[in-house]
């Protein structure tokens, strides 16, 4: 293991950022391990909930918003629901996750594709169209034959449909992604 | 009047912040004022003396000391008054510590302030009186709420210094949590083999008067003089003719009734003594259970008992017990570990609390001693410890530590291995905390020796699978989810101030936190005393606290009543409530205001008027806010007297302006 040179990386801006964006106060993590427990996720992450406070706490900002975790948690609220401390751990890390992105990191190149594909998606017909979403996000990845043994199955129900089904007004919706990004440049 | 002004720096408490030497200075200029100076710690020995020395060579009639808070150190600064040969009650406080230097770090503001509040001390100072206590007689008997192990030595200890005791407890015998332990920490000694004799001593002793199954309906009086009226609950025993002798008992078709004592782990009979020692050992009958008083029909009990003791038609009784003083020693209970969805809420019979596991090692318990799960009976061979359940945890408004839990549970892990050799134990902890004498020690022994295996981490959910609970939580110290297949799961609840402990300090008139304890004095300097005069804390009733802090605190609170005894006579505060009789009109509002009954009403050349009993009267002033003569005034707190503080505080106003 690597020694943390607190002296050194303490990276209190990135701490004083996370708890703005977050609204939470870091300090009030006692480390009991609650959110861990309890975390549906650990099973794929790199470093455990309880322990990515840990990091925040310390100010370690390179080595959170590097991390895998931050990407695959699935935002299911069990460690905020389970902090005896009723931190929001879950918004936490989605402020990481958001901070990681704006930072240009994308240690999970297939979560982070498969968003995107969704959102572009959704700001062009106002709603997920299935089969665009599909193409989008083997352009970006390559990965043709992910969850192609689907197909037999959802074909004949209608799911994936050649063309998309747009809302009555997706410019409406289209309008919400343009404010988002004047928000986000302000 | 010549007045001095002696304005503290409190070293630089006060001086860091307000200009003290331009305090001083400002306050030569006010009215009244002969004297005025700064000094580095008022209450120090010199500082006293420098007091004492200008009152004498000046020849002042009162004095200000501008320092801190009139609760630390205004009796100080009275007594020194005092010995300059003036009346203590010439003599005001202006808080500029508390109410200034330690809020605000605007040194020029702080000064101004500073010196509006010594501006507000002489003009009230200017109108005081010189005051004279009166001396009245005390009832030097003592009574005790509650008779676990803190109000079994307070009782013990009162009775052995010569005073007359009467202890109150609200269950049918006294024992108190202890006397549900099997073994205590960190010796692992019989809990009731060294609670029992204690418990007899109180059954024997000739100066102890025991009220069982009893409760405080009301108090009134004051120190040294308290009426309090105790509700004997019914027990539908006559316990002057019962034995003890356990016939009605044996005999009670009613066997499946709840049973408090066991935790409810176990059943009683609807008529019981709760447990072998039982202090005093008489039966008493749970209505809830007795089918003679849910269908009239039964009478089993009163047929076999050998002196006719029961009895149906028993009501509550209503003494008045007149004492001195008062020791509340009320205890705890477990919180309502129910919040708990995730642990099975109480859904889950393989999930008991530390007080019930407690009982089933007991051999006097339900289970005979027998480790058994409540489920199918069987002896269980994994069993695991979750520490923290109702303590630090903000999420269910418990953000104390409860502090035994920790010492308990190694306890109940070692106890377990003794019980059941090869059976394994899980301790989920938070942090280990164990100061004390041979504590850490025996939480050692239990990793070491008993190999209680400590997994520093929280619990996140608890569920049955295939006969087992399985327990899913983290070692954070590895960094890992664990697992643990567990036959048997023990909460280590935490304590809260025991049911009822809030209504009993209303009328106690005492402070409560919002968890049920009972505030103390002060927390460090007064840790039995409370904010009432005359009534005193012992135990987990002002805070959880193991059994050698309980009896401590028990036996210190005993001291503070004996040294309160030990004087004949008390001198009341003679800061009263007095009444102008030409401005009375006798409509006796102030009596009914009067929270301490403390007015009579009078007769005086025919008219009706109000008199204040000035050994009664707090001081409280509702009577002077009510009286729309404005007859009725606190001394030194006269209305006159707040509205030159007023006065002075606008003067300083228009000056500015």
């Amino acid at each position: 293991m690597n020694v943390i040179a607190l002296s050194h990386s303490q990276d209190r801006d990135f701490i004083a950022q996370v708890e703005k964006e977050s609204g939470q106060n870091v300090s009030l993590c006692y480390q009991c391990g609650n959110c861990t427990a309890g975390c549906p996720y650990t099973f794929v992450y790199d470093i455990p909930v309880h322990q990515m406070m840990r990091l925040l706490q310390a100010g370690q900002k390179e080595a959170l918003l590097s991390c895998r975790s931050v990407w695959l948690c699935a935002t299911c609220q069990s460690c905020t629901t389970r902090c005896p401390n009723n931190i929001d751990v879950a918004h936490i890390v989605d402020v990481l996750r958001h901070m990681a992105r704006r930072e240009g990191y994308s240690t999970e190149y297939g979560v982070k594709s498969f968003v995107d594909s969704f959102l572009e998606s959704v700001e062009k017909n106002g709603r997920a169209f299935e089969m665009g979403l599909l193409l989008r996000f083997i352009g970006k990845t390559g990965r043709f034959w992910t969850d192609v043994d689907l197909a037999p199955k959802i074909l004949p129900k209608g799911k994936l449909s050649p063309l998309p089904h747009k809302v009555k007004n997706p410019e409406a919706i289209a309008k919400i992604f343009e404010r988002f990004r004047q928000e986000c440049q302000k | 009047m010549k007045i001095g002004v002696f304005v503290c720096h409190c070293g630089s408490n006060i001086a860091g912040t307000v200009d003290v030497v331009q305090v001083a200075e400002a306050a030569k200029s006010m009215p009244e004022v002969a004297f005025a100076k700064d000094t580095m710690y008022a209450c120090s020995e010199p500082g006293q003396q420098g007091i004492i020395d200008a009152i004498k060579e000046m020849g002042l009639d009162g004095a200000v000391v501008a320092s801190c808070t009139p609760r630390m150190h205004g009796s100080t600064f009275m007594r020194t008054v005092a010995r300059a040969g003036l009346n203590p009650y010439m003599f005001e406080m202006a808080n500029i510590r508390e109410h200034v230097s330690w809020i605000g770090k605007d040194k020029v503001a702080n000064t101004r302030k500073a010196i509006d509040l010594v501006r507000m001390a002489v003009a009230k100072l200017a109108q005081n009186k010189p005051l004279y206590s009166q001396s009245f007689s005390i009832n030097k008997r003592v009574m005790i709420i509650g008779g676990g192990v803190a109000g079994i030595q307070a009782a013990l200890d009162c009775a052995d210094g010569g005073l007359q005791v009467v202890l109150v407890e609200k269950t049918t015998t006294i024992g108190g949590k202890m006397a549900k332990l099997d073994k205590t920490f960190p010796t692992v000694d019989c809990s009731s083999c060294i609670l029992g004799p204690r418990m007899v001593d109180v059954a024997q002793h000739p100066n102890i008067t025991l009220h069982a199954s009893a409760e405080v309906d009301e108090v009134f009086g004051y120190v040294g003089n308290y009426q309090v009226e105790v509700r004997k609950k019914a027990t539908y025993v006559n316990w002057k003719t019962c034995t003890g002798c356990g016939a009605c008992m044996e005999k009670c078709p009613s066997k499946k009734s709840k049973d408090p004592f066991n935790e409810l782990i176990g059943t009683t009979t609807a008529i019981n003594i709760p447990f072998p020692q039982a202090i005093p050992k008489r039966a008493s009958i749970d209505r809830d259970s007795c089918i003679k008083f849910k269908t009239g029909k039964c009478g089993i009990c009163a047929k076999v008992c050998p002196t006719k003791a029961i009895d149906y038609d028993q009501q509550d009784e209503m003494i008045t017990e007149e004492v001195g003083a008062i020791i509340a020693a009320t205890g705890f209970d477990l919180m309502d570990w129910h919040v708990y969805g995730q642990y099975g809420a109480g859904r889950y019979p393989d999930v008991i609390t530390s007080l019930q596991y407690e009982r089933m090692l007991s051999a006097s318990g339900p289970t005979g001693g027998h480790i058994k799960r409540p489920s199918d009976k069987k002896e269980p061979k994994t069993i695991v410890f979750i520490q923290c359940v109702g303590s630090r945890d903000k999420s269910v408004g418990r953000p104390y530590c409860t502090g035994f839990c920790c010492m308990y549970t190694a306890k109940q892990a070692i106890l377990t291995k003794d019980h059941i050799p090869d059976s394994e134990s899980y301790v989920f902890y938070m942090d280990i905390r164990a100061p004390g004498k041979m504590y850490d020690e025996f939480t050692r022994r239990a990793m070491e020796e008993y190999g209680a295996k400590y997994i520093r981490g929280r619990v996140s959910m608890v569920y049955p699978q295939d006969g087992k609970m399985i327990v899913r939580g983290v070692d954070t110290l590895a960094g890992a989810q664990v697992e643990v297949e567990a036959d048997l799961v023990v909460l280590a609840v935490g304590a809260e101030g025991a049911a009822g402990s809030a209504q009993l300090a209303e009328k106690l008139r005492i402070s409560y936190d919002s968890y049920g304890f009972f505030m103390e004095g002060h927390p460090k300097l007064k840790p039995v005393e409370t904010n009432t005069a005359g009534v005193y804390l012992a135990g987990c009733a002002q805070g959880p606290k193991d059994i050698p802090s309980s009896v401590a605190q028990g036996s210190a609170a005993a001291a503070k009543v004996l040294s309160l005894f030990s004087k004949d006579q008390l001198q009341s505060d003679p800061q009263v409530s007095k009444v102008d009789l030409k401005r009375c009109v006798g409509c006796m509002k102030c009596a009914i205001t009067c929270p301490f009954g403390a007015i009579k009403e009078t007769e005086v050349r025919g008219e009706i008027k109000a008199q204040v009993i000035e050994t009664i009267c707090q001081g409280c002033g509702i009577c002077t806010s009510t009286c729309r003569q404005g007859a009725i005034q606190l001394q030194n707190f006269t209305d006159n007297q707040i509205l030159a503080e007023v006065n002075a505080l606008l003067s300083s106003e228009t000056e500015e302006a």
